[in-house]
């Protein structure tokens, strides 16, 4: 990793600082020392076989991993000057500022308005009007609002899959997050949906920095700026996507990238 | 050839299974409902009853009956509740925790004679409240607090995970998430169970005969003050509900028309608790569809 950040002359100040980071699940250890560093307006994917720790380590970074019992922690992840680990974090402050999208669509049981409108209607804002405004630009930020504009107030659960994970991803960015995790967003979509998502990924970046754990390579090399590669608890590679997929350092990188196992 | 021989057969079996159970219900709800049918008029379901001569009703009984139910319910569901939210998100797996719940467990398979006697202890004797419908509402809590934290529990543990997870994620804290996500999701089920378990006590005996009692005095049903001796509302009053009633004409009745005022009333409870199974089914549906598509 010492070799990456040489070839990284970019000194940009990172979104999340992470250090020496271990995680156990009870006494099996998950994350085993990770480095790890998130730029601003860049999507950073994250890839590995199943079990690598890859969801693990995105849902470290707001915490999400805490509400799993046993789960215990070392090392830094400093975000904003404070360090998640040590410091004491107002989680709802985090949240807002981290928002996350999951593997399944989870809109709530409600309607399209509301799903959108719960997040900033619980961190205060009350008027109607500009929940509205805040509805609607969050919506058309992610393609959603000229397909459900004239049935906002039907259930969030009438929507295709595709529309749902979207509908996901605006109530994320409805609270005005800095970062936006995405768990394997695409996973349990058609292609047409996934090349949506991801298109609006990269529309996202502009705004905001996201890191998406993926099972698929073919689509961090589509979207992502930088690719890490975990393998059994480990941080094995992270670089520039297109180094990771042309010319990686590491040999267990080559043949995952390569298909030969995982 | 021999695994489709044995699915047809383990097919055969199952519908006979069902088609037993269905006969006996079917048959056990017919002849109630057939014997007592012709006693069910107005009369019959409002008129107070008679010790000695033929012709009483079981108006005050079915008041009774209600007023307990209604009372416990009171009492049962925000007890249930808490309960309920405690074990499905705050108890951490545990031995306390397991000790909770094996408590609840052996309190809810309690026979309901025995809560009847504790009752009889606790509410009537160490109160000194004599029999009682307070005493008679709190033995019956007792009797459905484990059931309701049960339901509770088990209605907020279906709810899927992932909504809660999405909650949390949008930095909303616990509590709220419990209020505004986990409980809306678990309404329909938790008011289904609550109705089902409200037929349960509608029905029960044994846990009454000590507590409110086998009499009802003289009541004056225009007179709504809670705090007058002869008010149907007065809780400190002792009251015989509909099914405590049956068990009093069949076993000590001097009236000669024992054996109908029995399959009335019989008819009457069953009905009743039909009512509430319905009732459930129906505002449950409505209850889902209300909260899940939109207002």
């Amino acid at each position: 990793m010492g070799q990456a950040t040489a070839t990284q002359p970019v000194m940009e100040k990172p979104v999340f600082d992470i250090r020496n980071l271990n995680l156990w699940y009870g006494k099996n250890l998950a994350l085993k020392d990770i480095d790890f560093k998130i730029y601003n307006n860049e999507i950073t994917a994250i890839i590995g076989p199943s079990g690598c720790g890859k969801s693990t380590f995105i849902k470290t970074l707001n915490l999400m991993i805490q509400n799993i019992p046993g789960v215990r922690m070392s090392g830094e992840i400093n975000y904003e000057q404070t360090n998640l680990l040590h410091d004491r974090v107002d989680l709802v402050d985090l949240r807002k500022k981290v928002g996350m999208v999951f593997q399944k669509a989870n809109p709530f049981p409600k309607s399209i308005y509301e799903n959108v409108a719960y997040g900033p209607k619980i961190h205060g804002i009350k008027k109607k009007g500009k929940l509205d405004e805040i509805v609607e630009r969050s919506l058309k930020d992610v393609f959603l609002w000229d397909e459900v504009k004239d049935r906002l107030n039907t259930s969030a659960l009438g929507l295709s899959g595709g529309q749902q994970q979207r509908l996901c991803i605006a109530r994320a960015i409805a609270t005005t997050p800095d970062v936006i995790l995405m768990d394997e967003p695409t996973s349990a979509l058609d292609p047409i949906s996934t090349i949506k998502i991801e298109e609006l990924a990269l529309e996202l970046k502009k705004n905001y920095s996201i890191v998406m754990v993926t099972h698929n390579m073919q689509q961090a090399a589509r979207v992502s700026d930088r690719t890490a590669f975990f393998l059994m608890g480990e941080l094995i590679e992270y670089d520039q996507t297109d180094k990771i997929f042309s010319a990686p350092s590491d040999k267990r990188t080559e043949d995952y990238v390569t298909g030969r196992f995982g | 050839m021999n695994s489709k021989v044995a699915d047809r057969i383990a097919t055969t079996i199952f519908y006979l299974i069902a088609a037993t159970i269905v006969t006996v219900l079917v048959g056990l709800l017919g002849y109630i409902i057939y014997h007592g049918f012709s006693k069910l008029n107005l009369d019959f379901l409002t008129s107070p009853s008679s010790s000695f001569r033929a012709g009483g009703g079981i108006g005050n009984q079915l008041f009774n009956s209600f007023y307990i139910l209604f009372l416990t319910m009171v009492f049962t569901v925000p007890l249930g509740l808490g309960g309920g939210i405690y074990m499905a998100e705050y108890a951490r797996p545990g031995r306390l925790t397991n000790a909770i719940r094996t408590c609840i467990e052996v309190l809810a398979s309690l026979p309901s004679i025995v809560i009847g006697m504790f009752g009889l202890l606790m509410f009537v004797n160490l109160t000194g409240w004599g029999y009682s419908i307070l005493g008679g509402a709190l033995a019956l809590t007792v009797f459905n607090l484990p059931v309701m934290v049960r339901v509770c529990e088990d209605a907020l543990r279906t709810v899927a995970r992932d909504q809660k997870e999405a909650s949390l994620a949008l930095g909303i804290t616990h509590w709220h998430t419990i209020k505004t996500v986990l409980l809306p999701a678990a309404f329909p089920s938790i008011l289904t169970g609550a109705i089902l378990a409200s037929g349960r006590v509608f029905g029960e005996a044994a846990a009454l005969l000590f507590t409110a009692g086998l009499t009802t005095p003289t009541l004056d049903f225009s007179n709504w003050n809670p705090f007058d001796a002869t008010s149907p509302l007065n809780i400190f009053r002792p009251a015989e509900t509909l099914a405590v009633h049956i068990w009093a004409v069949n076993t000590q009745g001097l009236i000669p028309d024992v054996r109908e005022v029995a399959d009335g009333s019989s008819a009457v409870l069953i009905i009743s608790v039909l009512l509430f199974n319905l009732l459930a089914r129906w505002i449950g549906s409505i209850v889902h569809k209300k909260i899940t598509a939109s207002k």
